[in-house]
């Protein structure tokens, strides 16, 4: 199953920011984890990863920092910052909300046979 | 692990990518490093070089909704920006960035400190207007010696002029306030810039290329010292207005010792200015000359209808010549500001005729003028001044018939650009030359007076 390409941008800045919340990483291996907690399923245009980075970097959510990679070569790291934290706090209790919402939803609506089958 | 196939891939991707202007260098050293990591990845589950740079470049997606992306963030980046010091001086040959800069304020408070000696040496006015130029251009040559690293050589060559102008300025005996003494003072400047020039073109005299970049940096060095003299006016009537209310002459300071400074050291960061940006912002010089055009062929046209309404120039007095003189310059300089920015390789347009029309009227101007001299001339005999007037017009002439017939050529077809363009550059040392004639020439020939 694809995600719907609003949803995947919507989800993006939690996303990242909780990621980052587990530990600092550089951009592929954000990428990376995200493909991991969503078994494969939410695919991003790997290039717009970094002006994300940069958006949230600019809001003072993380900090970057240059380093090397085992290869030797220029890596940028990104880390989460207070801010980022106090962000991330945010967005959890706004997702929350929604979730809630939705579950309550998924309950009461019967749930079309053919739904889950061409969404993206 | 050496891959010369996968490498030459990515150095072209890197170039590629690089063109974008809001993606910056580091970016791409982010983007590389996810590209290879992608690749690797890609690699060890079994697919082989070409395929694997395939798949990363893909998911790296589309390359312009990713700048598109990087634009949106970084919208200053799309202002080009001018970095005077760069952070770091990782991919410069090794120079410190700040060597620069300490080499252009020495030499601006060096021009500074040699007008201010001038002040003081020279006891009279009329021979320090005709030193003033000596004091300060050999400052900007030396920044051009500096900064395009003159072989000995080239350097030699340079200090000749400059010596030749300082022996003939100071041991001819010009009758005080005299007219060769005028013009001397008029065209020394004309005859010290083409030294600069040389200086600017680090010895390449003959490459109608540099010469183009010389008029190029000139159109440029003037409009950067105009805006740097219009912030030094403003800071100047600021302080002398905060000064004059608090009750403390702020004039004798300004006189003696702020102007006599930053005058000509503004000369000097100038050039320094333009020197820095030249790759990183747009020149202004072309862009002023597109939209001066249409008007000067205005105002020439208008010009010519009051003349031929006023039945010819035969009395008109000295200072009227001297302004035409002044807007055929004008002329001039449009004409060779929009060739020195035009591709060359492009068809004739409708700005080609624009010039064409401008260099006609300019042409018309200057024949009024021309009979207006001969009659002048024909009626009171020769003078110093309507010489030098004459030979600036018959110069201007044949420039401009030149010019107009090579621009007839290229709208028709039978011309490449190139010669319009060889002609300026080929033509502009006549005038240093006449300049020079008219410094070194004139006094002994009318006696100094």
């Amino acid at each position: 199953m694809r995600i719907d390409k609003d949803l995947v941008a919507a989800s993006a800045t939690p996303l990242v920011l909780g990621i980052l919340a587990e530990g600092d990483l550089y951009g592929y291996a954000i990428l990376k984890r995200v493909g991991e907690l969503s078994g494969g399923s939410m695919q991003w245009t790997d290039g717009m990863l970094y002006p994300l980075l940069h958006r949230l970097e600019r809001l003072g959510y993380v900090d970057s920092s240059w380093g090397t990679s085992e290869a030797g070569r220029r890596r940028k790291h990104y880390a989460i910052t207070p801010t980022g934290r106090e962000a991330l706090q945010e967005r959890h209790q706004q997702w929350t909300v929604v979730a809630d919402a939705l579950r309550q939803v998924w309950h009461t609506a019967p749930r079309p046979p053919a739904v889950t089958e061409g969404w993206a | 692990m050496a891959q010369p196939e996968l490498e030459a891939q990515i150095d072209r991707w890197r170039s590629y990518v690089q063109r974008r202007q809001a993606i910056s260098p580091a970016d791409v050293d982010e983007l590389e490093d996810h590209l290879r990591e992608q690749i690797a990845e890609r690699r060890a589950t079994g697919l082989d070089e070409d395929e694997a740079f395939l798949v990363a470049i893909k998911r790296l997606g589309n390359l312009d909704a990713v700048s598109r992306e990087f634009a949106r963030e970084h919208s200053d980046r799309l202002w080009k920006q001018l970095v005077l010091l760069p952070e770091s001086a990782h991919d410069d040959a090794g120079t410190p960035p700040w060597r620069e800069l300490a080499v252009v304020l020495a030499l601006a408070v060096g021009a500074g400190i040699a007008v201010k000696l001038g002040f003081t040496l020279f006891n009279n006015e009329n021979a320090f207007a005709r030193n003033i130029g000596l004091l300060v251009f050999p400052f900007l040559a030396g920044y051009f010696a500096w900064k395009r690293q003159l072989t000995l050589r080239v350097g030699a060559v340079l200090v000749v002029p400059f010596l030749a102008l300082a022996i003939v300025l100071n041991v001819y005996p010009f009758v005080p306030g005299g007219s060769t003494e005028i013009l001397a003072v008029l065209h020394a400047p004309v005859v010290l810039w083409m030294v600069v020039g040389l200086a600017y073109m680090g010895g390449r005299w003959r490459s109608d290329g540099r010469r183009m970049d010389f008029v190029r940096f000139t159109g440029e060095f003037a409009i950067y010292y105009v805006l740097i003299a219009l912030g030094g006016a403003v800071l100047v009537g600021l302080t002398l207005g905060a000064f004059s209310l608090i009750g403390t002459d702020f004039e004798p300071v300004l006189g003696q010792w702020i102007l006599p400074f930053a005058v000509p050291g503004a000369l000097v960061v100038a050039a320094w200015l333009v020197e820095a940006k030249q790759n990183v912002v747009e020149n202004i010089a072309p862009v002023l000359t597109r939209i001066f055009t249409p008007l000067t062929i205005v105002m020439l046209l208008a010009l010519l209808g009051v003349i031929a309404a006023a039945g010819g120039l035969a009395d008109v007095d000295r200072e009227l010549l001297i302004l035409m003189d002044a807007i055929l310059i004008l002329v001039l300089a449009l004409l060779l500001y929009s060739i020195s920015a035009r591709d060359s390789l492009a068809r004739p347009g409708l700005f080609d005729g624009l010039q064409l029309l401008l260099v006609v009227a300019a042409i018309a101007v200057d024949a009024v003028m021309l009979t207006a001299m001969l009659t002048r001339i024909a009626e009171f005999g020769f003078s110093p001044n309507k010489i030098a007037a004459l030979g600036l017009n018959l110069l201007l002439l044949v420039h401009l018939v030149r010019a107009a017939w090579l621009t007839i050529g290229f709208l028709r077809g039978r011309r490449a650009f190139l010669q319009l363009e060889t002609w300026q550059t080929r033509y502009l040392p006549v005038y240093g030359a006449w300049a020079a004639v008219v410094v070194m020439v004139f006094p002994p020939v009318f006696s100094f007076a």
